[in-house]
């Protein structure tokens, strides 16, 4: 049987675990997607110089996992003796830190490729208007190709969001107490799996509802432009084929 | 002494490695002239046109427009570019396009589509660009679709916003790159109709089409290029109806069957 008493008593830290979670989404989606626009568009950039080592970039932070990296940072970084005798110290002695860094670091790169990707995927006619009615480079970029491809990046974008919700239960193992950190603290203290992981679990679930519910909304003002224009066409369809019947 | 043309293309030639599409094409159109570039496909026409606003980057020419040279240099690919990117943007801004496949820019709505390069190239406050995508959208008869995104407006309706769009740069010269090719036929006329009415209006064109009747009634000159050369070029009248060369008979028996 459900232990209830267990839930409810360890009610309070699961909130406290789900500022923790939400607060660390928060700074590293807003990190990420403010570093990922110029870094997308550095990305598509036809100058090597500019375009590779953002692809170098995206390609080892996407080729190794997301634990490894933060491990990196918040044990291997305190190895480096250049690290700790330095300011940087401040920073990188602190879980809350590192945990930004690594997060930021790796949506940084997923975004950055998914933004570049819609960039690419602009139709070539677009940009040749832009640039038959006189327009530079930045006005093209700033009004045409970046607010084209950033709706077109929504639906792609909301998964590597949710994705990213739900990585951040890997800040539980560098000592900050989120969501996953409670859940098994509930765990160690109680012994019992389903009031543990299966409370985190619902937190997660609904955590995830609420992202999709949020992108399905953004995606419905933002991709106006390419929707089909049916409403009005099925009501005469069904009307039609009411008639037939 | 002002040149008496808008706009002199000389001697354009354009390679795409060792293919020779132009070889010294030159057009000139004085205020007025509704010029017909005509020929079959592969014949360079539309390369040609877009060498005249530099989207197709010729290897060797010269561009006019009211007497002001183009600054133009070669590329290490042997291909030239504009010196000045600031003066190819003005350039580009006095000489308006319309493209075979339309190219609105499929996030703005219609009015948006001719607001844009109103206020970030002319640098028009949103109250004037608002106001003279209006008149320009009712000059081409889709007003009542202003609000309507690219994607749910019919080809027609789309061709007739580019030609709001270009229109409301009030260029020197407007470049049509077979404006009608990609639309379904019964949507061509709408179109051709609008055409009509901005050569009416005195306005100076150069059109690349297929459309011989466009041509015939409308051109003040009709140019028939074959293999990147100017094969043959007159008035509309006696070129349609009397070729000279066998090519252009050819073609135009093809053409009018």
């Amino acid at each position: 049987m459900i232990d209830w008493s267990i839930i409810a008593g360890s009610l309070p830290d699961f909130l406290a675990g789900l500022k923790v979670t939400l607060g660390l989404l928060a700074i590293s989606l807003a990190t990420g997607l403010l570093l990922s626009v110029p870094l997308a568009v550095a990305r598509v950039s036809s100058n090597p110089w500019v375009s590779r080592p953002v692809w170098l970039y995206t390609y080892v932070i996407r080729g190794t996992p997301l634990l490894v990296q933060l491990f990196i940072v918040y044990y291997g970084f305190a190895q480096i003796d250049f690290v700790r005798h330095s300011a940087l110290w401040d920073l990188f002695k602190n879980a809350w830190f590192c945990a930004w860094f690594a997060f930021a670091l790796n949506t940084t790169a997923y975004t950055t490729e998914i933004i570049a990707g819609a960039l690419k995927a602009t139709p070539h006619g677009e940009i040749e208007a832009a640039r038959s009615v006189g327009m530079s480079s930045f006005s093209l970029y700033a009004r045409i190709l970046l607010p084209s491809a950033l709706r077109r990046a929504l639906p792609q974008y909301g998964n590597e969001a949710v994705g990213m919700m739900h990585a951040t239960a890997i800040a539980s193992t560098v000592t900050l107490v989120d969501l996953t950190r409670v859940a098994r603290d509930v765990y160690a203290n109680h012994l019992v799996t389903v009031e543990a992981f299966g409370t985190v679990a619902i937190f997660y679930f609904v955590l995830t509802f609420a992202l999709v519910g949020l992108f399905k909304v953004a995606e419905h003002y933002g991709l106006r432009h390419l929707r089909a224009q049916t409403e009005r066409s099925t009501v005469a369809i069904s009307g039609a084929e009411m008639k037939t019947k | 002494m002002a040149s008496p043309y808008v706009l002199n293309a000389d001697n354009i030639t354009k390679r795409f490695g060792s293919v020779e599409v132009l070889r010294g094409v030159s057009v000139a159109a004085k205020p007025g002239d509704v010029i017909a570039l005509i020929g079959s496909s592969g014949s360079g026409k539309s390369t040609f046109l877009r060498c005249l606003n530099l989207l197709e980057r010729p290897n060797a020419g010269q561009i006019q427009l009211k007497g002001e040279s183009l600054a133009l240099k070669p590329d290490r690919d042997g291909a030239l570019s504009a010196s000045d990117p600031a003066q190819l943007r003005k350039f580009r801004a006095r000489i308006a396009m319309v493209f075979q496949h339309f190219n609105l820019w499929a996030h703005m709505s219609a009015e948006k589509n001719v607001m844009e390069p109103l206020t970030t190239v002319l640098g028009l406050t949103r109250g004037e660009a608002t106001e003279r995508a209006g008149h320009y959208l009712s000059k081409v008869g889709v007003s009542h679709r202003k609000d309507a995104y690219p994607a749910h407006l019919s080809g027609g309706e789309q061709q007739r916003v580019a030609i709001a769009r270009a229109l409301a740069m009030e260029p020197e010269v407007m470049l049509f790159d077979e404006p009608t090719s990609a639309l379904d036929p019964e949507l061509v006329g709408e179109v051709l109709r609008v055409m009509r009415a901005v050569a009416e209006e005195g306005r100076t064109m150069i059109v690349v089409t297929h459309e011989m009747s466009f041509a015939r009634e409308v051109s003040s000159e009709v140019v028939f290029l074959s293999k990147g050369i100017v094969e043959e070029r007159g008035p509309p009248q006696e070129l349609l109806s009397r070729p000279r060369t066998e090519r252009l008979q050819g073609f135009l028996a093809n053409t009018l069957k």
